[in-house]
Order: C-alpha cells, then sequence, then structure tokens
C-alpha cells in the first residue's frame, strides 16, 4: 500500500482485524459466486483501512450484489433497485465523518441506476463505489443486463442481443469521474490494493469488478481471468510504472500517434523506453480512455488504478459553504429568522 | 388611521374589505405592484391575504390572454379568510387582462385600465371586436380610463438618463400610486422599498418615487375618481406580524423542527411547480446548517432523504403530485425501514403535467394508498398559508417521535399563497424528541417502545449500535431478513399500529357551530377559508348550518365518527372529483354523505358554496 490514509474519519485506536468485520449472517451467495472473493477482499481491507468500524457504512441496491451489506458487519442499508448512489449520497452528505461504501451491480447501476450512477461520479461525493459487473442479471435468473457482450444469449434474448454494451470505465470518465479502478474476481491481492486506493481517494472511487456468475453467466470473463492465458490479456497498471505485461514480460503499450499500440520489447527496435509509464494522477482523461477501452483478444484489458485524479468533493464544498454562512450569516436561529425581514406590532 | 392627503376634500366611505385584483402582461411587474399594495396594507393596520395567478410560461407572447399574470388580495377590518373571489377593484393594465378578468369584477366594481394600452392591435389580441373602452361593455362599472403611460413618461420627463423604455417600465408604481390614494394608504413603506431595491441605482429611484407620487396626485385630481375608501384596521391579537407564503412558510416548519428536534435538516428534492420555493427557501439558510441536496430526478431526492435519515439528519423531500407518483416505491422503502421522513406534496391539477400552476385537492387517494404493499403513512393537510407553518412542524414531530415517514399535503393555492403570520417564539414550540437507541445495550433494530412501537433509531457512527437494515421484510425485534409468513404478517399489522395509535395523541376533531345543526360541511386543505366565511355568513342570517375542517387525515381524530353520527345531512366539499368523501365512506359506511366538487384548478366561490348548503337544506 503507498502510505497512509489522510482525512478526517476517525480512526479505531488500535489494530483491527478481519474478525471486527465479520457479520452473524448466512452468507447465500451460490457456492463459487466471485462475490464471495469480493466478500473476503473487504473484510481484509476494512481493517487496513482502519476507521473505526461503527464509522463504515455499506448501502446497496438490489441484486445479487446488493446483499453485500448483511455479510459485513458495519452500518449498512439494503436499498431499493438502481437507488444506493442517492441513498449513499444522503448517508454521506448528512454525515461526512463516515465510510461510506455502495455495493452494486451491472444491472443496478447501469441500467435502474444508470442516471443516480452518472450523477454522483459528476458531483464527485466521496463514496467507494464496488461494481459487481457479471454481465447478467442473476438474482431474476438469467436476462442480459447494460454490460453483456453484443449477441449474448441470455432468457431475454434467445436469438442475441442487438445493443451495445455499456463501457463501465467510459462512462464514469465520461462523467467526469476523478477515480477508476478495475480488478478480477480471482484476484484477493488486487482487489485489496484498489479498495485501499479508492478508500484514500477523495471523491467518488469506482471499482469495477469483474465478476463470474458460476449459474447464469459462467466464464463470462475467461478471457481475462483463465490462468492459462490471464498474462497475456492483464495489464495490471502501477502508477509510475510502464505498462508491461506477458509471461515473459516482454509486452506492453506504446503511444502511437493517437492509439495504443501493443508492441513487443526488443522486437522492431522497441526498448522499455518507448513504453507508456502509467499516470493515475493525470488531469486530462485522454490515456485514461483509451485505458479504459482495451480489450482482448487485440489488446490486454487493464486492471488496478486506471485514474485517481484530484477534484474538490462535494461533501467538502457543502461542508465549506456552511461554515462560511455560519460565520458571515446574520441568522443564527429559527427566532432571528422568524423575525428579520419586514415585521410590524400589531 | 389618519388622512394621508391633509387637502383631500373627496368625501369618505368606509368598508369592511375590499379584494383588489391586478392583471397584465407577464412583464408588466403585476406580481410586485400586488406584494407592495399588500405589505402597505398589512403595515396599515389591516388583516389580509394574497394569491399570484400567472401563466405556466415564463413570459408568454405579450397582449395575448396566455400571458396574462394577476394578483389578487382581500385586505379587511375583520378576519380575512381568502383572497375573495369577486372583486372590488380591477387594475387591468392592456385589453387581453380586461378580457380575461372582466367576469371576476362585481357589478359596479372600481375598473382601473391603461387607456394608452388599447389599440386597434392590441384590442384585436385580446378577441375583442370592438374597443370595450367605448363600446358599453364596462357600462356596470366605475372605470377609469386613465392614459397610464403618457402620465409616466410626462411625469419623468425631468429626469435625467432615463430613457423611454425604462419609463415604460415604471407603469405599475403609477396605478400603485392611483391605489393608495383611493384606498387612503401611505407611500412611505414603497419609498423605503425603493431605497432599499434601488440604492445602487439612482436614477430608478427617483423615478419610481416620482412616478408613485404622480399615480396618487393623479386619483386626487381626476374627476371620475369621485370618493375615498377606508378600510380602518383589523382586530388583531396584539403581537408581531409577517407576511408569509406557504411554501416559505412550510420551510419554515422544517426548519423549526430541526431546531426543536437537535438534528441537521436535509432536504433532498428536484424543482418542480409548485413546490420548488420550499427547495429555494431552505437553500439560502445555510447559517443554520440547513443541508440542500439539488438532486438529478424525484426517485434520488426522496432516496437521499432516506439515506441522510438512516445516518441521523431530520431529511425531508418535496415535490408535487407527478413526483410524488415517483417516489412511490421509495415511501415503501421508508416505511419498511420504518425511518422518520417528512413529504411534503404541494399539490396542482393533475394527472400527469395535468395543470402545473394550477391548484386541485386530487392526490389525497394518492397519499394514502399509492404504494405496493401495504404502507401505512401519516397524512396530514394545511388548510392556510401560515397553517403551512404549524403543519410542517408538527408532522415533522410525529414522523420523529414515532419513526414513520409521513406527508403533509399543501397546495399550489396555499404554497403561492400569503396571509398574515402572528410570528411565534421558538419557546413557544414543543420540544422534539425522537426515540434514540441506547448505545450501552444490546441493539436490536426492530425492538420497540412499547407505547408508541416506534422502533429506536441508531446512527451510523455511535459505537455498539453497527446494525443492517434495508427493503427485505425483517423479523420483529431482531430485525433479520426473513419470509416467514406470520412474521410478516405481525410487521404489517405492527406498521399499521404504530401509525394508528398516533390518534391517541392528536387532538379532537372540532365543530364550528352547534350539534343540533341541519347540515355539516365537512372540508380539508385550503377551502377553509372561503367555505368558512360563507358559513359564517349563512349563520349570520339563522341558517343552521356547521362546519368540521381536517387537518389530521391519517389517522383521523378518535372522534371522527361520533362526530359525523350526530349530523342528518352531512356534506363534503372538495377540489377534486370526491377523495375524501370516498375515504370517510370507506371508514364509516353508516353515514349519508353528499359531495360539493369542482375540479377547474380554481377555488370555490361563497356564492357556489351557498347555492349548494341551500339546495341541500332543501331536500327531504
Amino acid at each position: 500500500m503507498e502510505g497512509p490514509i489522510n482525512n478526517t474519519i476517525g480512526k479505531a485506536s488500535g489494530k483491527l482485524t478481519k474478525e471486527d468485520f465479520i457479520s452473524d449472517q448466512m452468507v447465500k451467495w451460490c457456492p463459487g459466486c466471485g462475490a464471495h472473493f469480493i466478500l473476503n477482499a473487504v473484510e481484509k481491507v476494512f481493517p487496513e483501512i482502519g476507521y473505526k468500524p461503527e464509522n463504515f457504512v455499506i448501502v446497496s441496491g438490489i441484486g445479487c450484489s446488493s446483499r453485500f451489506p448483511y455479510y459485513v458487519n458495519t452500518y449498512g442499508f439494503h436499498g431499493i433497485h438502481g437507488r444506493a448512489h442517492p441513498i449513499a449520497s444522503g448517508v454521506k452528505l448528512a454525515n461526512p465523518g463516515l465510510s461510506v461504501w455502495i455495493a452494486t451491480g451491472d444491472g443496478d447501476s447501469m441500467a435502474i441506476g444508470g442516471n443516480h450512477f452518472i450523477h454522483i461520479v459528476r458531483r464527485n461525493i466521496d463514496v467507494n463505489i464496488l461494481l459487481f459487473n457479471n454481465q447478467i442479471y442473476g438474482l431474476t435468473k438469467g436476462q442480459f443486463s447494460p454490460t453483456s457482450p453484443m449477441g449474448s444469449v441470455t432468457k431475454t434474448s434467445p436469438y442475441g442481443t442487438i445493443e451495445k454494451p455499456f463501457n463501465t470505465g467510459g462512462l464514469v470518465l465520461g462523467a467526469q469521474g476523478t477515480f477508476f479502478a478495475r480488478a478480477v474476481d480471482n484476484n484477493i491481492p488486487l482487489m485489496t490494493k484498489i479498495m485501499f486506493q479508492a478508500a484514500k481517494h477523495d471523491g467518488t472511487s469506482v471499482m469495477e469488478i469483474m465478476q463470474n456468475c458460476i449459474v447464469f453467466n459462467d466464464q463470462c470473463h475467461s478471457a481475462i481471468t483463465d490462468k492459462e492465458f490471464r498474462d497475456e490479456t492483464q495489464l495490471i497498471l502501477e502508477h509510475d510504472k510502464p505498462m508491461i505485461f506477458g509471461k515473459e514480460k516482454n509486452k506492453g503499450i506504446k503511444l502511437d500517434g493517437t492509439q495504443l499500440r501493443v508492441v513487443e520489447i526488443g522486437k522492431n527496435g522497441i526498448t522499455e523506453s518507448d513504453i507508456l509509464v502509467h499516470d493515475k494522477y493525470c488531469q486530462d482523461p485522454g490515456i485514461h480512455r483509451m485505458l479504459v477501452r482495451m480489450a482482448p483478444p487485440e489488446y490486454p484489458m487493464a486492471l488496478g488504478v486506471i485514474r485517481s485524479a484530484f477534484a474538490p468533493t462535494y461533501d467538502d464544498m457543502m461542508i465549506e459553504q456552511i461554515s462560511q454562512q455560519r460565520q458571515s450569516g446574520k441568522i443564527r436561529s429559527m427566532d432571528d429568522l422568524l423575525n428579520s425581514g419586514d415585521t410590524w406590532e400589531m | 388611521m389618519s388622512k394621508v392627503n391633509k387637502t383631500n376634500e373627496k368625501p369618505t366611505v368606509e368598508k369592511s374589505s375590499i379584494v383588489v385584483k391586478f392583471v397584465g402582461d407577464s412583464g408588466d411587474g403585476m406580481q410586485l405592484t400586488g406584494t407592495l399594495f399588500a405589505e402597505t396594507a398589512a403595515l396599515s393596520g389591516n388583516d389580509l391575504a394574497t394569491f399570484p395567478d400567472f401563466p405556466a410560461e415564463v413570459r408568454a407572447p405579450q397582449n395575448t390572454i396566455a400571458g396574462v399574470s394577476g394578483f389578487q388580495l382581500q385586505f379587511g377590518h375583520e378576519k380575512i379568510y381568502s383572497v375573495g373571489d369577486m372583486c372590488d377593484a380591477l387594475i387591468a393594465m392592456n385589453p387581453a387582462s380586461m378580457k380575461a378578468h372582466l367576469k371576476w369584477a362585481k357589478k359596479g366594481a372600481l375598473i382601473i385600465t391603461d387607456a394608452d394600452a388599447f389599440n386597434e392591435k392590441t384590442i384585436e389580441k385580446a378577441g375583442y371586436t370592438s374597443n370595450p373602452l367605448d363600446d358599453g361593455t364596462l357600462e356596470p362599472y366605475n372605470i377609469i380610463k386613465a392614459p397610464i403611460t403618457t402620465l409616466t413618461k410626462k411625469a419623468l420627463e425631468g429626469v435625467e438618463g432615463m430613457d423611454n423604455k425604462q419609463a415604460l417600465r415604471s407603469r405599475n408604481m403609477f396605478v400603485l400610486g392611483m391605489l393608495y390614494f383611493i384606498f387612503d394608504k401611505p407611500l412611505k413603506h414603497t419609498y423605503e422599498f425603493f431605497e432599499t431595491k434601488f440604492k445602487n441605482n439612482p436614477v430608478a429611484l427617483a423615478a419610481n418615487k416620482i412616478v408613485l407620487k404622480s399615480g396618487f396626485d393623479y386619483a386626487e385630481t381626476v374627476e371620475a375618481i369621485h370618493q375615498v375608501i377606508t378600510v380602518p384596521k383589523a382586530p388583531m391579537v396584539k403581537g408581531k406580524y409577517r407576511n408569509i407564503t406557504g411554501n416559505v412558510a412550510t420551510a419554515w416548519g422544517l426548519m423549526a423542527a430541526a431546531e426543536k428536534a437537535r438534528r441537521h435538516l436535509f432536504l433532498g428534492s428536484y424543482p418542480i411547480t409548485p413546490a420548488t420555493e420550499i427547495l429555494m427557501e431552505l437553500t439560502k439558510h445555510k447559517s443554520l446548517g440547513i443541508r440542500t441536496f439539488q438532486a438529478e430526478d424525484e426517485i434520488a431526492g426522496i432516496c437521499s432523504a432516506i439515506g441522510a435519515s438512516f445516518a441521523g439528519a431530520f431529511a425531508c423531500t418535496t415535490t408535487s403530485g407527478p413526483g410524488l407518483s415517483l417516489k412511490s416505491e421509495a415511501m415503501g422503502l421508508a416505511v419498511i425501514t420504518e425511518l422518520p421522513l417528512v413529504i411534503v406534496n404541494v399539490q396542482r391539477g393533475g394527472p400527469s403535467t395535468g395543470l402545473p400552476t394550477k391548484s386541485e385537492q386530487s392526490d389525497l387517494l394518492q397519499a394514502l394508498y399509492g404504494r405496493n404493499g401495504e404502507a401505512p403513512m401519516i397524512v396530514m393537510a394545511a388548510s392556510t398559508p401560515v397553517d403551512c407553518f404549524y403543519a410542517a412542524f408538527e408532522i415533522s414531530k410525529l414522523s420523529l417521535e414515532h419513526m414513520t415517514p409521513a406527508i403533509l399535503l399543501t397546495e399550489g393555492y396555499l404554497g403561492f399563497g400569503s396571509e398574515l403570520f402572528k410570528i411565534p417564539k421558538m419557546s413557544e414550540l414543543p420540544d422534539i424528541n425522537p426515540p434514540y437507541a441506547d448505545p450501552k445495550k444490546e441493539y436490536k433494530p426492530y425492538e420497540r417502545n412499547p407505547d408508541t412501537l416506534a422502533r429506536y433509531w441508531a446512527v451510523p457512527g455511535t459505537p455498539g449500535l453497527r446494525h443492517r437494515i434495508g427493503g427485505l421484510e425483517k423479523t420483529n425485534v431482531d430485525g433479520f431478513v426473513s419470509t416467514d409468513p406470520h412474521n410478516h404478517e405481525l410487521m404489517v399489522q405492527i406498521r399499521e399500529e404504530k401509525v394508528q395509535r398516533i390518534a391517541n395523541i392528536i387532538p379532537d376533531q372540532e365543530v364550528f357551530g352547534d350539534e343540533n345543526d341541519d347540515l355539516l360541511v365537512v372540508t380539508w386543505g385550503s377551502t377553509l377559508g372561503v367555505v368558512r366565511k360563507a358559513i359564517e355568513e349563512e349563520r349570520a342570517q339563522g341558517v343552521k348550518v356547521a362546519h368540521t375542517h381536517f387537518r389530521y387525515i391519517y389517522p383521523l381524530p378518535k372522534n371522527t365518527e361520533q362526530l359525523l353520527s350526530k349530523y342528518k345531512k352531512i356534506l363534503v366539499c372538495e377540489l377534486n372529483n370526491g377523495q375524501l368523501v370516498k375515504y370517510l365512506r370507506l371508514n364509516f359506511p353508516h353515514i349519508p354523505y353528499k359531495q360539493k366538487n369542482k375540479v377547474q384548478g380554481q377555488p370555490f366561490t361563497i356564492k357556489e358554496l351557498k347555492d349548494e348548503f341551500t339546495k341541500i337544506l332543501k331536500e327531504k
């Protein structure tokens, strides 16, 4: 992890462990579901983040992902379909001293909650969004979602879908997002790492987790998660490091004119110095936009923290406006207000 | 009140109340003119009520009926219940406004108009075939054909830096000056208003003062104005007063509740006519720590409020009919999570977009029943602009102390309307004490106060109270996810019983009139004023008609059935197709109700109410 978290959320005095966050509820996801790994990563990272357990709030919408709050021993709120984002916004704005996490899925956030999703990102409210992307509606048992690839055969698309999927990262950056990271469900250390960095980031952090649905969309992400060839299809980004991947660590991403290209180090005169160096803090989202679109077979998929740009948060600005007005405003109480302006005795 | 104009030689007549209506183009400044007149009347000791009547469009085409903007007020030396229906004075700035509003003028009413605004083009645009100033249309009235445009320009001839356009903009102040003479009111307060408003614009300040005074002097000299009308002070309860609109009063009632509950006020809202002013008002008061969130839609408005309530704020959302429809699912979430939440619905004409700027009482059944599942919540209705303050305060107290969402119904008519508000002291209002969880005890999310059945509020950030709640049914006490059939039925019954027990603490339903009267008139919402006035007038004539007005609708006051059972004839008057009457029939089916309904986006008139009472009383 790169340095401790510095913000105003109250820290625990002693060291916390996983046990501090395990809930007494039976976890009811299917055996082998990717969500178990995500839960595992959260239980691991919350003690590392180190806030007092009572300062964590997990909010969710509807779907398999959204049962998440019941399974972590924090304050939790299981909302309604698509509405985790405004509910979480209300929690954070009512008490900015809370660390607010959203557990949501591709149906919840990209379809019914799409409007709320882009607006929370645009406002840059300091919450952390765990977006479980299994490209399918699991809880309703197998209908296509807004991230299902074109042509997906599902229960509601027996002849294949005829609509283009959303690119989650593209949507986040289009909404002027300040933080976007991507991970795969079978890499718990990577998930833990991006969760820690999301907690550290001031503003809306979106973490897209490529999650397997063992029942309705098994192997949906196998092109990037399969152990056989994942070294060739995953580019795990690290800040200030060249974008190198491949089993032999001999492949890299080069900026070629206005496009990214996969190149092989040592071939055609390519050296490591030709390889693009990742800058997650870059304000200009140009390269980040290209990175989020990369996908096999032409490219590896970019994982890790793709963007973490500085921008003031909505919650900080709200508190700032209130404290300014508290200092300069003439109205100090309801009695002041009731008696302000034009009044007269009768 | 002493005479403003000592040299005035015109005879004076005294009236107990006067209805004035200002109508003109959207850009003619009728709202401002009306507001200034109202403030002066209030300062001179009259009781009053005001109501603006403007088009849905920001500035509809000039000189058309669609573009007419109006402002009505009634001021008096008696208790003023409403803005009245027919006016004693109509100020019509152009032919279109005269065409649209002349029907609201009493026979013999004073009509003031700008004769310069009547030309071939404007007369035709208004839909007149001939000039109403000459063709006898105005014979039944006392018409003042003042060349206001010419006189305003003339008055400003000597003022440096005045162009024609600016000069024309102060036409409305000329009329206001005339009215101050006619109704024997001082210019002082309006002068003070100019001095504040035009602090940095000496040209405008001088011009407005000159025009106002010119209008006053003109009225004094012109022969057509043959008398001065005085309306003596009203017998008001001693105290400090201000004028307030219903929407501002609603905002302040919510703020007062937050102060008394010692919680941050959070408002999640989306702009919608006619409720937006509540959001606008609350955003101003950051010095009191108010947190407002203008959400991306109605659903996000209520959901942010639910999140804020979970996190320990006193949360509200404000909307109008179509917005309430959008919030339905989330309202159910607030019911099942048993969180305090105040939903304000400033009703307008529906269905769908309907009549956005017009008033109606047609969301009562939606408020009572418009949710999936068994989802009871408190429903209250405010009855006057000032009552919006008290109703908002009371419903907030109930919602916070009983851990249940609540709907406050107001109406566009109340929200935009204003009346005099006797300023309360905050120390006179009761404290609000929500049931907080005890962090020293083991916390169970659905453990309840045995008297109220309210669960305890455990605010995130508090050690020892971590818990999970949400939209899935939970076991009573422990709060675990459960589909157990008996538990679900129990929870449904508890949520209902929790709201019903509120009937134990709300005041009994009262009657204006006598137990043995021949007819009981039943109302709710904004119709209080006009119906009460009609009933007072009838009773003064010896007609035995009584009145009961509902503020608490769900639950109903405990004595409702007993009260209604005393009368042989009951008439429920509503601005809808009959919603309260349906609800009463459902609850107390043995009582024979009659109904009087109006769905025109307009309030009842006293005359149509009296006619209805007479008709019902004659029936065997």
